[in-house]
């Protein structure tokens, strides 16, 4: 037999049918599901008389509209009411394991899959949105998909997927101190670009990345959407079979040691070939912040906002040109002179329970700066829960930090969680696009102690100098 | 899923790299759980000012580009998040074919899957549309999807391909050309699923 990447392996293992010259029909195993991707998908069944094939593979939460205030109080917004009340339903009619509102179990959909131990190597793993490539931290194949895929797989328990490409993208070396698992993705977007991966799956290898923990690795893979690839992935290790070992869904007695000899056949045979390596040095990694309006305009902390003139092509110099104009940027202001509004702790990014760790290292003591309104938004009521019980919540608290309810919040702008026009903040979220945080609103990317202390500082500070 | 096979009419030019779906349709109007009705939500912080007017700078808001139902646009179009709502106000908003220099991967299959044709042509053959259709008037082009050919009765007649890949092209084109129902094509492999799930056994991912 001929050597196999960690992809080729999971992918033939799903493979039901595959038509030659058409897309193959992969089996999957994990079905994830939100109130946001999903309603037309369930209209699409009934009317067409469908059932959901595998309920016990199917996984249901509402993270992405709900309000991060009081859960004992109604849902303000109409709109919103009525779309987490059809989640209910869809979930109720088609008897799907569902975490709603109240459920200690909610949560971010990519936060509480491992956490709770849904989310295992080797596994297809599908759901209605981008940044299902997180899942791929744990060595599986993740897939984000529109919602008529969502409807397929409800369906049919299947994906119909085109052939992809891949790539290694090889991290050698190691993160210098202070260097955090999102500053070496957004390193790795700024130098690749928005669609460096795109038709790639990308499997993630080198000393760096294995020396990450499954956070930081969770960090890593989910932000492969943002160079184009839907699919990003490492190779479980140790660190995985610890992470999951003992969790809820985790398999446990003789079925966890079939499943770890199963698991540990899964990274890529030696001489295994890649369509594309590409190899980063993780040694001249820094802190960085995002300045435009798309995660690949990117620069070091202690850099500046670029100048028209160090972009090569006149396409390029159009788009920086309108970014800063967004940004209301001026070519050359040091990132560390950058002023901020807001503050945003949280996400599928950057809202586990290591980076709040991480970004109440920096608050503790301290107090947010009186021009800022900081939020710390966990990732699932879990991680909430145990935050409070390492008394986390009481440092950002004292600290002068908003202390809120789980959910996806304002790293998109759908609940009441939003930037007024104007509003400049600095987010742990994986998106700056325009309008991403509310209309008008600006964003940029830093990691979750960037973000804490530029919630003290007022503007963007290098972490490596925090007192 | 909604046949296309063929469409002509006027050609507005979108020159920017990198549109993301955020700016195709903002997450305020995710909240609905319909499929239609999304014709007004279409690149709505651009379109329209915070008083809800039309926005004058916004190059698709001048007249000559109204009733437009073909796109053409730059690199990576309709990069972030799946949103299908995406495709959803490009359709309803009358859009039937985007000549772009390059798609994001899940806005792509996306496309497909709601009768969007989507339509790869050479850079240089991009530029040559997008120069035409800022210089001329109502400017109009055909994407035809049958001969998969853009032409504008002007001297522009050229092949296209929905798909990088020349297999997934041919296998996409008819799938939309025919308007197939691709969970319809998937279950006549019922007996193949079943057999799959045999093998799987019930909770075990069999891998290996």
């Amino acid at each position: 037999m001929p050597p196999k990447t960690l992809f080729e392996k999971i992918w033939d293992a799903h493979v039901v049918h595959h038509e030659p010259g058409q897309d193959a029909i992969l089996y999957v195993d994990l079905h994830l599901v939100h109130e946001v991707t999903s309603p037309q998908a369930f209209d699409g069944l009934r009317l067409s008389g469908r059932k959901v094939r595998r309920p016990d593979l199917t996984v249901v939460t509402v993270d992405h509209n709900v309000p991060t205030s009081d859960r004992s109080l109604p849902i303000a917004d109409e709109i919103s009411r009525r779309q987490i009340e059809a989640m209910q339903r869809n979930a109720r009619e088609f008897g799907l394991p569902f975490y709603d509102i109240t459920s200690p179990d909610q949560g971010i959909v990519h936060i509480i899959g491992p956490q709770l131990g849904y989310t295992q190597p080797g596994m297809v793993i599908v759901c209605g949105d981008s940044h299902t490539s997180t899942h791929g931290a744990f060595g599986a194949i993740a897939i984000g998909v529109g919602t008529s895929q969502v409807e397929h797989v409800l369906a049919a328990q299947c994906l119909a997927q085109a052939q992809l490409k891949t790539m290694e993208l090889r991290v050698n070396g190691a993160l210098p101190r202070g260097v955090a698992a999102k500053d070496l993705i957004l390193g790795i977007i700024g130098r690749i670009g928005v669609d460096g991966a795109r038709g790639y799956a990308v499997e993630y290898t080198g000393a760096a990345i294995r020396a990450l923990s499954m956070e930081g690795r969770m960090t890593v893979c989910n932000m492969s959407i943002e160079a184009g690839a839907r699919i990003g992935m490492i190779a479980p290790d140790e660190t995985t079979f610890q992470y999951l070992n003992g969790r809820r869904y985790a398999p446990k007695g003789a079925a966890w040691d079939q499943a770890l000899a199963r698991w540990r056949r899964l990274p890529s045979d030696p001489g295994a070939v890649y369509d594309r390596l590409v190899e980063i040095d993780a040694t001249n990694m820094e802190p960085y912040v995002t300045w435009g309006t798309n995660p690949g305009m990117v620069a070091p902390v202690t850099g500046k906002v670029p100048t028209l003139a160090s972009f090569d092509s006149a396409t390029e110099r159009e788009a920086v040109g309108r970014a800063l104009e967004y940004m209301a940027l001026k070519p050359g202001t040091p990132i560390r002179e950058i002023a901020l509004d807001r503050v945003f702790i949280g996400s599928c990014t950057n809202s586990r329970i290591e980076d709040l760790r991480a970004a109440a290292a920096v608050a503790k003591g301290q107090r947010v700066n009186p021009k800022v309104y900081a939020m710390v938004v966990p990732g699932s009521t879990a991680i909430k829960l145990q935050a409070e019980a390492e008394g986390l919540d009481r440092i950002f608290k004292e600290a002068g930090f908003d202390w809120r309810e789980a959910g996806c919040s304002m790293c998109l702008g759908m609940n009441p969680d939003i930037l007024k026009p104007g509003e400049r903040c600095a987010a742990t979220s994986n998106r700056n696009f325009e309008g991403r945080q509310g209309k008008g609103g600006r964003t940029h990317l830093v990691s979750p102690p960037m973000a804490a202390a530029a919630a003290i500082a007022g503007h963007f500070v290098d972490i490596r100098d925090w007192k | 899923m909604q046949p296309f096979t063929a469409v002509t009419g006027i050609v507005a030019p979108l020159d920017r790299a990198n549109v993301d779906t955020d700016s195709i349709c903002p997450a305020q109007f995710l909240k609905r759980i319909e499929r239609t009705g999304y014709a007004d939500t279409l690149f709505h912080s651009w379109r329209l000012l915070p008083d809800g007017s039309p926005n004058p700078a916004f190059e698709l808001n001048a007249p000559r580009y109204q009733g437009a139902s073909i796109l053409v646009t730059g690199r990576n179009f309709g990069c972030g998040s799946s949103r299908e709502h995406a495709v959803w106000a490009l359709h309803d908003h009358g859009y039937r074919a985007i000549i772009a220099l390059g798609f994001a991967e899940i806005f792509h299959k996306n496309c497909f899957e709601n009768g969007l044709c989507p339509v790869h042509l050479p850079e240089e053959r991009v530029a040559e549309i997008m120069a035409r259709a800022k210089s001329t008037p109502g400017y109009r082009l055909t994407v035809d999807l049958e001969r998969c050919e853009v032409s504008d009765g002007q001297g522009i007649r050229l092949p296209f391909v929905t798909h990088l890949d020349p297999k997934t092209h041919a296998f996409r084109r008819h799938c939309l050309l025919k308007g197939l129902d691709e969970i319809g094509l998937t279950l006549q492999h019922e007996d193949k699923i079943v057999a799959y799930e045999r093998r799987r056994g019930d909770s075990v991912v069999n891998v290996l």
